[in-house]
């Protein structure tokens, strides 16, 4: 047997173990979720057991080193971790932007001290961070941004909004992008730095959405502070001083590969006309409303033409051909195209889709989905920015 | 298996552009259509294909083939879609030497497949009889006739059907048209007393023709295939014709856009070059995606043709569907952003937007690819 496979069986074994039973239902979707975090309940033991498990084997991040809190496992290892938990249907065992955003940023940017402060209690679901980004007049233009953080000697001091921010009111820290030299151009004079959200200086304020949910805040800066360094050699900026926006750029990179990437997940479950042929109803054979038949045929082709396309890009990624670049055509296409799927299923649920609240539709479970959608194509940089981004570095276009 | 070329394959594909630049660029097609040539194609740069192993890329080695499968076939259609190159590629190498080499008979694939592999005879595939693609609506009969059969009906669209040594015919010898049990196919020799071909002048400048069958004979040793049961293999064989027209359309669609990227880089008006106005880069930026993910169902289709024959043929009208509708648009982005200058003759692109709408109609459209995928989903 190779080592693949031993690991395999390995994995296998541990997780039929380990994996208690309420944990092995396979439901993904923001509702099961666990976040993790000082303010985290669970909601049950089961998803706490499982939690410490996965925690103490270093596999809430596989991936990660082990010397910070991670399970030191190879891609393909990883790779099958995954098919394993997908098989026995495990929940993953925690989700966070510790995980997807800081984690990345501080595994390619950090100092080793940063990674072994901050990685461990992320990878254990102990402290759960936000992303401070975007403001009310830096959205698509972010390196605008005017957030205020001056030097103090011995701490720094923060002024200004943050605008966006998911689940900032659960979060325990957040990662901010904040302007430390006024004077410099504006790609220049951007840090990424850390602070401690639970201090007098820091607040926030959910924003209600067309969907009725509140997954996103506003974050309030009023003199609030962070030491230079969170314990001795922890700075709090990540990487240079005034050359925050590199870390930024990458993991808006990072960001939207995990979008389109997360495009294939949404294409799991039933297809549109298998949905449509068992709302609507075929005559001959065929959906009973051609002109939706239609449309729905050609986003079927368009959808799975686009997931070959992730798929294509994977493998010239592994093969070391491919353009960078592509991320932002696999964001544009992933998300208009999700956009466009939730429009056809709204158009087959007709009137009965449209009940926002009761049982019948779980409160509009649908329609809430359809309109999240429409924010997918305005996070993590506009379609439009994606365009301006193809036209510049794949197309080289002047001026762009 | 990754979706990418392997090594030998991208090795194909750049010999296959250098030659095709060299030897049979657009204004080798222009000069074909300039001169009324009554051929459609050179037959020198033919033998010349032949000798690089293209007129048997499909044709297995002991048959005197290259045997490259499906992916080389589809990276040759690709380089000849970047061209326009007119060549009986897709007829002989791609439709013929499939049919022949999947449901042709020991002796059939003797008598074929070494002459195809050294380019020396040319082959033909008659399916449609009407304007619009479907091979159940075929009514063409073959009747018993002793111990052969009678054929009479017309087809018409028929690729090379007015060059080609031999013609691998659809008929009925059962049922009605529209069923799909009945149908038997047929290999003639051209020169059959009773079959006459009509060739005829398409937008394309290529080459098709209408075919006349008027009591033409056949013995039992000229079916190829099952008699009755020819539907399936024809689809086997007309789904291979799809993935290398999608490939020589996903080559057209990327030469008219490299085309039309550059000049957007060239050409400026209001003091700048237009490639600078967002208007045309966020539309060429879509065009840009389109055709990436025609591309990845057309590698998948060429793969799944190799891997699993008989199981390719979602995947095929997927790749159909995708490129005939990623290349209508190229080539319509490709003559509007070209202004004036791209609806004169004198200018290339105009040969790219008339290659398109031929290849995209033969074998079926992208609706009749997309009702395909439909009725294959259950709705």
């Amino acid at each position: 047997m190779s080592d693949l496979e031993t690991f395999r069986a390995e994995a296998r074994a541990w997780l039929e173990e380990n994996c208690p039973k309420e944990m092995r239902d396979g439901a993904g979707g923001e509702e099961n979720i666990c976040w993790g975090g000082t303010q985290w309940k669970f909601q049950s033991d089961a998803q706490k057991t499982w939690l410490d498990r996965m925690a103490a084997k270093g596999w809430t991040v596989p991936h990660w080193p082990k010397e910070y809190g991670g399970g030191g496992l190879s891609k393909e290892e990883v790779k099958i971790l995954k098919a394993e938990m997908r098989s026995l249907k495990c929940r993953s065992p925690l989700e966070s932007f510790g995980i997807w955003m800081l984690g990345p940023a501080l595994l390619k940017y950090g100092a080793h001290e940063q990674k072994a402060h901050f990685l461990p209690p992320i990878a254990r679901g102990e402290i759960r961070w936000c992303q401070g980004y975007s403001e009310p007049n830096a959205g698509s233009d972010l390196a605008s941004l005017q957030c205020k953080c001056e030097d103090k000697g011995d701490h720094w001091l923060i002024n200004g909004q943050k605008i966006w921010t998911s689940y900032a009111d659960e979060s325990d820290w957040i990662f901010v992008l904040v302007r430390t030299d006024p004077k410099a151009t504006k790609h220049n004079g951007i840090s990424f730095i850390l602070v401690d959200m639970n201090q007098k200086g820091v607040s926030t304020k959910p924003i209600k959405l067309i969907s009725g949910k509140s997954p996103f805040c506003e974050t309030f800066f009023d003199d609030a502070t962070a030491p230079k360094e969170h314990a001795p050699g922890v700075s709090a900026i990540v990487g240079e001083i005034n050359r925050g926006w590199d870390v930024a750029k990458y993991l808006l990179t990072h960001e939207r590969e995990m979008i389109s990437a997360g495009g294939g997940g949404l294409l799991g479950g039933r297809g549109m006309g298998e949905v449509a042929a068992q709302e609507i109803g075929l005559e001959h054979g065929r959906l009973a409303d051609p002109l939706l038949r239609a449309q729905i045929a050609k986003a079927e082709i368009d959808g799975w033409a686009f997931l070959l396309t992730l798929e294509r890009m994977k493998d010239e990624a592994k093969a070391g051909q491919g353009v960078g670049a592509n991320s932002s055509m696999l964001k544009y296409y992933g998300t208009e195209f999700n956009k466009r799927r939730f429009e056809l299923l709204m158009d087959i649920g007709g009137s009965d889709e449209l009940e926002w609240e009761g049982e019948r539709t779980k409160d509009g479970k649908l329609a809430r989905g359809w309109l999240r959608t429409k924010a997918n194509s305005i996070e993590g940089g506009t379609s439009e920015v994606q365009l301006n981004i193809i036209a510049k570095r794949i197309l080289e276009l002047p001026g762009a | 298996m990754p979706l990418v070329l392997t090594e030998e394959q991208e090795m194909l594909k750049e010999s296959a552009r250098g030659f095709l630049d060299e030897k049979a660029p657009v204004s080798a097609l222009r000069k074909l259509r300039d001169t009324n040539d009554q051929t459609g194609f050179s037959r020198d740069l033919w033998k010349e294909m032949a000798e690089m192993g293209w007129a048997g890329i499909l044709v297995e080695e002991e048959h005197g083939g290259a045997d490259f499968g499906f992916v080389g076939a589809g990276v040759l259609a690709e380089e000849m879609g970047r061209t326009l190159t007119a060549s009986p590629f897709l007829s002989t190498s791609i439709l013929a030497a499939t049919a022949l080499k999947k449901i042709g008979t020991d002796a059939q694939k003797q008598a074929s497949l070494p002459k195809i592999a050294a380019g020396e005879l040319l082959y033909a595939l008659a399916v449609d009889e009407h304007r619009k693609h479907g091979p159940a609506k075929t009514a063409m009969k073959a009747e018993k006739h002793g111990n052969g059969f009678k054929l009479s009906g017309d087809k018409t669209f028929v690729a090379d059907g007015h060059v080609a040594d031999k013609i691998i015919v659809a008929a009925r010898t059962a049922g009605a048209a529209g069923e799909q049990d009945g149908l038997t196919l047929f290999l003639v020799n051209a020169k059959s007393k009773g079959l006459t071909a009509e060739r005829t002048q398409m937008v394309d400048s290529r080459n098709a023709a209408r075919l006349k069958f008027d009591g033409v004979e056949a013995t039992g040793d000229d079916v190829l295939g099952e008699v009755d049961g020819g539907y399936m293999a024809l689809e086997g064989v007309l789904n291979a014709g799809r993935a290398g027209l999608a490939a020589e359309l996903s080559g057209a669609s990327q030469a008219a856009f490299g085309m039309t990227v550059n000049y957007l880089k060239e050409r400026k008006q209001f003091g700048a070059e237009i490639g600078s106005f967002q208007a045309l880069q966020h539309r060429a930026a879509h065009l840009y995606s389109e055709i990436e993910l025609a591309k990845s169902a057309i590698l998948k289709a060429l793969q799944d043709l190799d891997a699993h024959y008989g199981m390719a043929g979602p995947i095929c009208s997927l790749a159909k569907a995708k490129a005939g509708e990623v290349a209508k648009l190229a080539s319509q982005e490709a003559v509007q952003m070209h202004g004036g200058i791209g609806m004169t003759d004198e200018f290339d692109i105009g040969f790219y937007m008339k290659r398109i709408r031929v290849a995209q109609e033969m074998f079926g459209d992208p609706a009749f690819h997309a009702d395909r995928i439909a009725q294959m989903r259950g709705y």
